[in-house]
């Protein structure tokens, strides 16, 4: 019992330590960045850093730019704007791509037929990233906000597709036998048996599909959209006000970070303590 | 609280005499790898046993005995000869003829109860129905208190007591076990043994256990049937010899007879094994 305790100890201590080394390393970049704004520091691949905002500068802005109050333009409290905006194009595309995704994948892994089907047209167009889409996109879709949902649907249908696929494929066959010797045959087996166990594999690949979704954002928002954090860092660069890309830049890295940790905690609650998503 | 769990296993009973199984020239050959030439499995196996009999099957690991079980789980089908229980042909798997597997086999996502519940659910059986009969079987297999917990926390012991509980709830009129106690320590296995000893007898269900111990075989089993031969002995895998076990209802693992017929079945395995 005590070195229990002890151990439970010793992993808070531990984890406070990773926390603080985490962070540390954070405040360490911040740090550089201000020195090499200040020093006007040169480094590899010509990155003149005289050019980029000082980090407190930013935080002004990123403050003027959720709350208000200190520049009074056209983007004070905007941020709350166009957050919404990219995030329901974000939701549409991936909610999309998985309605899409997961059951095709589903369907390639368990049946032999739909997988000869599917299988070459798949790997001839996995291999074309959504930046060498967005061309023809907006030339047979035109800008706006369809050509950008459609840009973050191909880009997170890939992944999720493949993962899903992946993950049927691996079911043990054990839990098949398990399935049919009970009782289950067909569909039965397919969704209580094969979509279950598959499901710590689907997980990842919806993870990888929402990642992706907000990094192919701003190359979809960069056309005819005025609303949305892509849009924002599109406008902010033609004004060449590198505080502003700045600002987008992480408030879309945040977005991404925090819709991961709200897809993970969603499925959290929906699978309670069953063991369907992978540590 | 122990009779109505039994009373709930008793009901099996009438199923049993579906349980008889007959297999006759039985044969197996499974399609060669690239190049290579089909492996011969199995071969004119030959057995009937009578319902609720509870017949161990023993031999050198590759002489066939998982595609015997498989065949009559109706995971495969066999490529020559008759296979039936309870009178009927095999022609696919069926929740009269549970399966216990030696890596259990659980569905790691869902609780013992819901596992347990899993087949009769399944099958049509209404939600509460199936719930109640649940606790029931879970009861008899000594799990009541682990009912919500998910496989992954229990011990190999209570996976695989999980394991027979959920055909259990089936009703099955015949029960597979492949080397279901294989991968448990000692002690556990013995108890396992004992709880396996009384289940069949509270519920009267035909078994069908392959077994790596010939003690497990002598202890457990009313007839021995001993495999021989095997793909990778150039000779299928067939019955050398069935065992009658008379040892009675009481079996005394350190008794005279027991140790008697055990040395007996030990001869039998090996003295195939090396045989040329
Ligand atoms: N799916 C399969 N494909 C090809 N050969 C198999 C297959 N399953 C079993 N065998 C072969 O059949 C023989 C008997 O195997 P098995 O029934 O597993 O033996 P046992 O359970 O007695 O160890 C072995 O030679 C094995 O390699
Ligand atoms: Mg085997």
């Amino acid at each position: 019992m005590a070195s229990l305790t002890a151990g439970r100890r010793g992993g808070r201590t531990d984890a406070a330590l990773r926390a603080a080394l985490g962070v540390g390393v954070l405040l360490l970049i911040v740090l550089l960045w201000d020195l090499g704004v200040r020093g006007q520091w040169v480094l590899v691949f010509g990155i003149k850093m005289a050019f980029l905002p000082p980090p407190v500068e930013v935080a002004r802005l990123l403050w003027d730019f959720a709350f208000g109050g200190l520049y009074d333009d056209a983007y004070s409290a905007a941020l709350w704007e166009h957050l919404g905006a990219s995030t329901s194009r974000v939701l549409a595309g991936f909610g999309l791509a998985t309605a899409i995704g997961v059951p095709l994948g589903v369907l390639m892994g368990r049946f032999v037929w739909v997988n000869a089907a599917l299988d070459p047209a798949v790997n001839l167009f996995r291999p074309i990233p959504a930046t060498a889409w967005v061309p023809l996109v907006l030339l047979i879709i035109g800008f706006g906000n369809q050509a950008t949902v459609f840009l973050i649907t191909l880009s997170a249908f890939f992944p999720i597709l493949l993962n899903t696929l992946a993950a049927v494929k691996e079911v043990p066959p054990r839990m098949v036998e398990a399935g049919r010797m009970l009782g289950t045959s067909g569909w039965g087996i397919l969704l209580k048996v094969v979509v279950p166990a598959a499901t710590p594999g689907i997980v990842s690949g919806l993870r990888i599909g929402l990642g992706l979704a907000w990094v192919i954002l701003v190359l979809g928002e960069a056309n005819g959209i005025d609303t949305g954090l892509g849009a924002m860092i599109t406008l902010a660069r033609e004004q060449v006000r590198t505080d502003r890309v700045v600002v987008g830049m992480i408030v879309i890295g945040l977005a991404g970070f925090l819709s991961d940790r709200v897809l993970v905690r969603g499925l959290g609650l929906l699978f309670g303590r069953r063991p369907l998503v992978r540590a | 609280m122990r009779s109505r769990a039994r009373s709930a296993l008793t009901r099996v009973t009438r199923h049993a005499q579906a349980g008889g199984v007959v297999l006759d020239g039985v044969g197996k050959r499974y399609p060669g790898r690239r190049g290579e030439p089909d492996v011969e499995a199995v071969a004119d196996v030959d057995l009937e046993v009578a319902p609720g009999e509870f017949v161990a099957v023993v031999g050198a690991s590759g002489c066939g005995k998982s595609t015997l079980l498989r065949i009559l789980a109706g995971f495969e089908s066999q490529t020559s000869g008759v296979v039936e229980v309870g009178g009927r042909p095999v022609t696919g798997p069926g929740s009269e003829r549970g399966v216990v597997f030696q890596d259990y086999g659980l569905f790691p996502w869902l609780t013992v109860r819901e596992n347990v519940t899993f087949g009769p659910r399944q099958r049509g059986v209404p939600r509460q129905t199936a719930r109640r009969h649940a606790l029931e079987v879970i009861e008899t297999v000594g799990l009541s208190r682990f009912t919500d917990r998910f496989p992954g926390e229990l011990s190999g012991g209570m996976q695989q007591r999980v394991a027979i509980a959920r055909v259990l709830a089936n009703d099955p009129a015949l029960l597979l076990m492949d080397e279901p106690f294989g991968a448990l320590d000692a002690l556990t296995r013995t108890q396992m043994q004992h709880e396996l000893r009384r289940i069949h007898r509270e519920t009267g269900t035909t078994v069908l256990l392959v077994t790596h111990s010939l003690e497990e075989a002598c202890y457990l089993a009313d007839r021995v049937v001993v495999m021989s031969g095997g793909a990778s002995h150039g000779v299928p895998g067939h019955v050398s010899q069935v065992v009658t076990v008379d040892l009675g209802d009481e079996r005394d693992v350190n008794g005279e007879s027991f140790n008697a017929l055990e040395r007996r079945l030990v001869a039998a395995v090996h003295g195939e094994e090396s045989a040329p």
